[in-house]
């Protein structure tokens, strides 16, 4: 094996590759190879970094440096100043505030990073994810060795009860006991499947799984394939995440090909193998049900339960279905003991959980925290507040099954059931920040938009019930909303909750609950005072012309139904009764002259 | 129509792949619209028949699924992020910007062919919100203002 002195790992995750990553892996080769660096320098693209905000990230090794954002024409630098004369681009490295100028900032000293435990990301980053031997360099599948030569299918499941792990798709079922009941069935074939149908908006983590470290999954599907009796596993993948699924591809050929997927594993007489299905575009086959009528090639309805999946699932055989996160937790698990496991987190939510942070806050990106580690940690430590010093309004868990969280909640600690108290849910762990210029109606109206356009149809409660409840914000956000409207809302929310089918139905009116629930004086403006105190919702802003006009006629002229008049170089005013609130005024306006109320 | 005639013949390969495969319907069907772009009636009735299923199983997998079009789209396909993280960020305005340019409405396609406007769901790239993307072109932390330029780009190829 070849020794190099410097090692450049530059972020292939989605977020870097969009802005721009591949282009620079190719140049950092270029130039290293012109400096006669290439036997010395080795360029790896790994998975997600995490700290996507600052993308494109580089960091550079045995250093450690930290660079972000770093362009094309960067590279060169890089090259030319720290590989090939050892002194870092401090010009180049990351800054968490303007003031650290020298700072020569390494992971473990970001603040972003420093709280962080990586459990279910720890290879993230770090290894190159379309190279079998780095996950094998890194402990890879000695856990499915561990448990195929050392441990009957009853010691794994037990090691996974006592682990206390629960799903980190967003139920929070014990991943140990679902494993139980799946053993329990009598078939000639069963199947375990992993959800990758990631489809909360907002929510990035199983892609980054999936993205940069395949092998985490692969192993643990066949530990718990092992563990229930099953030969064959699926993985159900949105068509949406194209990196993910050709790494998995290519991870699963590898694996193949080492023998760790096929007949007679390490030896053993046990057989494993497994396929990919793709999604096509319905956020409903997250749900289990759903999802595996969709492997098997129909809508995806779901149906009810039970029977439940470990009785009759996919193909009508016992099958388990567990989330990414989960399984890339379960390597560890069964390496480092349910001990160890439960040292991290709280007593009824062991272990850690990865959130993609997102919205009005600083430091976007994938985070990883023990269970119990408070909101407002996550968002002001990790997340480094909220730009531009404006004041943070809720933070929204769970997608479109989850709520908004105000802040004075924020010294909540973060657990399943902590959060289904407070109206919200963990969800898979998307986690957007809102400031004070969202409208928390809108918000509300926003997920039931999702939700009218995902609901598969099947239930009527879902299907018309979650449509009168969007008829009725739209209403309210445009200014028409009516006494009464608010307990019409609250009656709808508390029937589809209890009546749905299936998970999706059950939890889509939980943003109206909790906004109802914490922001009930933002829909009385709208309904009462017909005003949106975030100045969001359109129809509900007046605009107005103050005395810092200058008579330019500038909005004049772009005010398409001639709604402004005034003389040149006189202050001009807005007929309102005119006015379309289009904005196009206030957007033009070379001299803030022009405000929205 | 030699295309077309070729286009058949390889959607006849991929079926004999798929045949013996259990649940090869949507497999099948992601493939027909690589092929033809979108999966029309005339791609269904072939799928049918060489699957074995009815028409109607087809036809209703089809609707079902949000990523197949049963019409052609343009040949630059747009697509504005609504999922939370851009929205709070502002992507409708981005998405209404792109249809005010266009002439056309969220799932609309130019006259000339040329642009398909949609609004996506999540595309995971919440660092760079608002986001959209064109064909595979990632545009990221948009603002309204840039769509005009952005589009003349595209016009001009």
């Amino acid at each position: 094996m070849d020794l190099y002195r410097a090692h450049v790992l530059v972020c292939g995750g989605t977020g870097c590759t969009s802005s721009g990553s591949n282009e620079l892996i190719k140049r950092f080769e270029e130039q290293i190879a012109k400096h006669g660096l290439d036997k010395e320098v080795k360029v790896v693209r790994t998975g997600c970094f995490g700290l996507c905000e600052a993308g494109p990230v580089v960091i550079v090794y045995p250093e450690g440096t930290f660079y972000s954002r770093i362009k094309v024409e960067d590279v060169d630098t890089i090259v030319a100043e720290h590989l090939l004369k050892g002194r870092i681009a401090q010009h180049l490295v990351y800054k968490e505030k303007e003031e650290h100028e020298d700072a020569h900032l390494s992971l473990d000293d970001i603040d972003f990073y420093r709280d962080q435990r990586r459990v279910a990301l720890r290879n993230c980053g770090v290894i190159d994810p379309e190279n079998i031997d780095e996950y094998i360099a890194f402990d890879g599948y000695q856990a499915l060795a561990k448990v195929l030569t050392e441990m009957s299918p009853e010691d794994v499941i037990n090691e996974m009860i006592k682990s206390g792990l629960r799903g980190r798709g967003g139920g929070g079922f014990p991943t140990g006991t679902k494993w139980k009941f799946a053993a329990a069935s009598k078939a000639d074939q069963k199947y375990i499947i992993c959800n990758a149908d990631e489809g909360d908006p907002g929510a990035f983590m199983d892609r980054s799984i999936l993205e940069g470290d395949p092998h985490s999954v692969i192993e643990a599907m066949a530990i718990g394939g092992y563990a229930i009796g099953a030969s064959e596993g699926y993985v159900y993948v949105r068509a949406e995440y194209p990196i993910a699924v050709k790494r998995l591809q290519l991870a699963i050929d590898q694996a193949r090909e080492y023998g760790l997927l096929g007949k007679n594993i390490f030896g053993t007489g046990f057989d494993f193998d497994m396929y990919i299905r793709l999604g096509a575009g319905a956020f409903v086959c997250g749900e289990e049900t759903a999802l595996m009528r969709s492997i098997e090639g129909k809508r995806g309805e779901p149906t009810p339960k039970p029977p439940f999946p470990a009785v009759r699932g996919l193909f009508d055989k016992p099958s388990n279905i567990n989330n990414v996160e989960t399984y890339a937790n379960i390597p560890q698990i069964i390496l480092k003991g349910a001990d160890w496991f439960t040292s991290i987190g709280t007593e009824k939510s062991p272990g850690t959980k990865v959130f993609a942070l997102g919205g009005k806050i600083n430091n976007t990106g994938l985070v990883e925290v023990p269970m119990g580690t408070p909101l407002r940690d996550i968002i002001y430590k990790i997340g480094g507040g909220i730009p531009g010093g404006k004041a943070f309004k809720a933070v929204q868990t769970g997608g479109p099954s989850g709520g908004c969280i105000p802040a004075d909640l924020l010294d909540t600690p973060i657990e399943y059931d902590t959060l289904t108290a407070i109206g919200s849910m963990m969800g898979s762990g998307g986690m957007i920040v809102m400031d004070e210029d969202n409208c928390m109606v809108d918000i509300a109206r926003f997920f039931l938009d999702f939700t009218v356009d995902e609901s598969c149809g099947k239930c009527t409660p879902c299907r018309i019930g979650t449509k009168r409840m969007l008829e009725i914000l739209e209403r309210i956000t445009e200014g028409k909303g009516e006494e009464g409207d608010i307990e019409k809302l609250e009656a709808l929310a508390t029937n589809i909750k209890s009546t749905a089918l299936c998970g999706l139905g059950q939890t889509a009116p939980n943003p109206v609950l909790s906004t109802l629930k914490y922001f009930r004086s933002e829909y009385e403006a709208h309904i009462k005072e017909k005003r949106c105190p975030a100045h969001h919702c359109q129809k509900l802003l007046n605009y107005e012309i103050t005395d810092k006009c200058r008579g330019c006629t500038a909005c004049a002229r772009v005010c398409p139904v001639n709604a402004i008049t005034g003389n040149v170089k006189e202050m001009h005013t807005i007929d309102t009764t005119k006015c379309i609130k289009c904005g196009s005024c206030m957007e033009k306006c070379r001299f803030g002259a022009i405000v929205k109320n | 129509m030699s295309d077309r005639n070729e286009m058949f013949e390889k959607l006849a390969k991929v079926i004999q792949d798929h045949k013996e495969q259990k649940g090869a319907l949507m497999p099948v069907l992601q493939e027909a619209q690589n092929i033809f772009g979108c999966v029309s009636e005339d791609v269904q009735k072939v799928i049918a028949e060489g699957l074995g299923v009815t028409l109607s199983e087809v036809y209703g997998v089809a609707t079902f699924y949000s990523q197949f079009s049963l019409q052609p789209k343009g040949e630059y396909v747009c697509g504005v992020c609504l999922g939370t993280a851009c929205y709070v960020k502002g992507s409708q305005a981005v998405l209404d910007k792109l249809c005010e340019e266009l002439e056309i409405q969220p799932g609309d396609t130019t006259k000339d062919g040329k642009f398909t406007v949609q609004a996506t769901r999540c595309l995971g790239a919440c660092g760079l919100a608002p986001v959209m993307m064109i064909n595979d072109d990632v545009f990221g932390r948009l603002t309204p203002a840039e769509i005009p330029s952005i589009l003349e780009k595209y016009k001009a190829m």
